[in-house]
């Protein structure tokens, strides 16, 4: 009996599955090493993905509502080498000025695209398409045709990746932060459950007076500050811009959404979702290295890993749509 | 008749431009008057724009203009596309970095045809498609100096990883065999255990995975070798923040690897290479000018005098074709990085 309500939960929610089959990679990895859980080596886990877990959040607005946004790591880029151009020839110091630098960058990236998605009605794969040209381009104009800002000329800038507060380093606070902003946003704030509303019906949103248009640019707002974040994490991470960083790693922020449990065709995802999303696809990147598979074949099983996450996933929530289904004798 | 007419007409002029180049010979400065395009692989690559202002400036002080052409793209199809636009007028010669080896033979000799020069440098098209290449640095002498670096930094024995870009890179592949042959053959580094190589892709945050990998499972790791200028400076920047005992040298960008170069254990480089792209850019200036002047045809044996660099002999290059070897790769210490670094 025990042992069935237990099933129950786990089949009944999404997110319980995903924390299950997280479990189930950290033991198995273990096994292979047992390095791997180390607090210094989950640690660098976290700080080596901070990127994509605080971009995942941005991704989940935006696919919430039907969209999605593959101009996010030009916005990266863009927003990463202006800084690291702003802090090599001196401009700017420190690190909270280039932060807020990059933050704007990014937002007006983010609020140009939702412009053109929410008011020209273009669909959101070609108008970000064009964005991740256009900004991508910046990217390299601003740098003076391929310049890299290394980490001597970055300055004090990246000593905030190397810096621990309470025991954690900055960049795991950053992402805490922002999950716990984003868990509260979504959840009790009225313009989070208007996102939701908007990608589960957009024609009762709209008769309900919710402004369907400009939820739509704050999605896409939202995830150009992301993006703004994300450079100015990358350029303090890993010491160094270019402006080709991070290119085709918007796949990997729309996996982890994906695996999370995010529809693709709006209306459904969380962020605990998000979280567990991204941190399963931080752990599959770091344990094929370290369990000894064969370089050439790790792209291969990281995508067979992704895909068998998401089928396990999908086939679990039907059985726990029918479940809920026949209890309401339909 | 008149058909006829324009075609003697047509033929004499590209008589007269093949022979015109020789009758400028010596007039004073070795490239006074002559036209020189340098085709580049695309624009945007800092690396290339270092060589091509030294080869401007190299140029240009012997009497020369340079024009530098870059293709819209990074494909073979834009560089034939330049290639044509160039072949129309009249420059005397060409000097690229080619974007396929085999795809611009056509062009290409369509360009000697009509008498142009046509050196390459950095990446080389096929053996028929040029003159000359001029190489940075020999596949051996790299592979020399990265195996003699890990030896010294080893301290002539234990285990070493590599670290390199995509498992397709084929200079990254051919340094890494030349660095297997080398220590399978002399004993001197019979001590020394190759125990993975890593692919980082060339992006910071796998070449990271990749770092953090080898130490996890080789925990005795003396020291990583990246070839490859993205994956040397995400491993540089893990193994010093860490502050791992495992160190690491390959080839790297002065300006990127600054802040980890030193000999203490506060830094996790102590020293690494990379060619010299300034000798680069002037060597190729003055192989380009020689061979418009004719001094050199691109033929094995011959020989030049390339400025202050001095004399030079074409030997044979890997391809069948021919090549002029700059020499040795440069090597960046903690006492001249910082002034590199202002360079490249």
């Amino acid at each position: 009996m025990e042992k069935k309500s237990l099933w129950k939960k786990i089949t009944g929610s999404r997110e319980a599955l995903l924390f299950v089959i997280l479990i189930l990679l950290f033991i198995v990895v273990t096994a292979f090493n047992s390095s791997f859980l180390t607090p210094n080596s989950l640690q660098n886990l976290l700080k080596n993905n901070a990127v994509t877990m605080v971009m995942s959040l941005g991704m989940l607005c935006v696919m919430l509502v039907g969209g999605i946004d593959i101009s996010i790591m030009s916005t990266l880029a863009l927003s990463g080498m202006a800084i690291g151009m702003l802090l090599k020839y001196d401009h700017v110091s420190g690190t909270v000025i280039p932060f807020i630098i990059a933050l704007a960058i990014g937002a007006a990236c983010g609020f140009v695209v939702g412009l053109v998605i929410s008011r020209a009605d273009v669909p959101p794969i070609i108008a970000t398409m064009g964005f991740m040209y256009i900004y991508r381009a910046m990217g390299y104009l601003i740098s003076n045709g391929g310049e890299w800002a290394s980490a001597t000329a970055l300055g004090s800038f990246s000593d905030f990746a190397t810096t621990k507060i309470l025991g954690l380093n900055c960049v795991i606070w950053i992402i805490v932060i922002c999950y716990v902003f984003f868990y509260w946003f979504m959840k009790w704030t009225r313009t989070g459950r208007k996102i939701y509303a908007v990608g589960s019906n957009p024609e009762a949103a709209e008769v309900s007076g919710i402004n369907v248009k400009n939820i739509k640019l704050l999605v896409y707002t939202i995830m150009g500050i992301l993006g703004g974040l994300g450079g100015a994490l990358q350029v303090g991470i890993y010491a160094s811009a270019m402006p080709d960083m991070q290119k085709g790693g918007e796949m990997d922020v729309i996996a982890a959404c994906v695996i999370g449990g995010v529809s693709m065709s709006g209306g459904r995802g969380s962020v605990i979702g998000a979280l567990l999303g991204s941190l399963i696809l931080a752990t599959i990147a770091k344990a094929l290295p370290l369990i000894g598979i064969d370089s050439l074949a790790q792209n291969t099983f990281k995508g067979v890993l992704i895909l068998v996450v998401i089928v396990v996933n999908v086939i679990l929530q039907r059985a726990a749509d029918k479940n809920a289904l026949s209890r309401r004798e339909m | 008749m008149k058909k006829k007419l324009i075609s003697v007409l047509l033929c004499a002029t590209m008589v007269f431009g093949v022979v015109t180049p020789v009758l400028a010979e010596d007039s004073g400065s070795y490239g006074e008057g002559q036209k020189i395009a340098l085709v580049g692989k695309s624009a945007g690559n800092a690396f290339f724009e270092i060589a091509a202002a030294s080869f401007v400036e190299t140029a240009e002080a012997e009497g020369a203009t340079v024009d530098i052409v870059y293709p819209e793209e990074a494909t073979a199809d834009a560089q034939i596309k330049v290639l044509d636009n160039l072949i129309s007028q009249d420059y005397d010669a060409i000097c690229l970095s080619a974007n396929d080896t085999n795809a611009l033979q056509a062009k290409l000799e369509e360009a000697m045809d009509a008498g142009i020069a046509v050196s390459s440098f950095d990446s080389a098209p096929n053996a028929a498609s040029r003159q000359v290449f001029v190489n940075q640095a020999g596949t051996t002498a790299v592979a020399q100096a990265l195996v003699d670096a890990v030896y010294d930094i080893a301290g002539g024995e234990g285990q070493w990883a590599i670290l390199s870009a995509t498992s397709q890179a084929t200079n990254q592949n051919a340094w890494i065999d030349a660095m297997q042959e080398i220590i399978e053959n002399d004993d001197t580094y019979a001590d020394l255990e190759l125990v993975e190589i890593a692919y980082g892709d060339d992006e910071a945050q796998k070449s990271t995975d990749q770092t953090e990998a080898l130490l996890q499972n080789y925990p005795d790791l003396k020291v990583i070798c990246a070839p490859t200028t993205v994956g040397i400076a995400a491993a540089a920047k893990y193994l010093q923040d860490n502050g791992s005992s495992c160190k690491l040298t390959g080839l790297g960008l002065p300006s990127e690897m600054e802040a980890y170069t030193g000999d203490d254990d506060e830094h996790s480089c102590p020293y690494f290479y990379l060619w010299d792209m300034e000798g680069l850019g002037e060597l190729s200036a003055y192989a380009t000018m020689a061979l418009i002047n004719g001094d050199i045809t691109g033929a094995l044996d011959e020989t030049f005098t390339a400025g202050d660099l001095g004399e030079y002999t074409i030997t044979e290059a890997d391809d069948g074709g021919t090549e002029i070897v700059l020499g040795e790769p440069l090597e960046f210490t903690p006492e001249n990085v910082s002034e590199y670094a202002e360079l490249y």
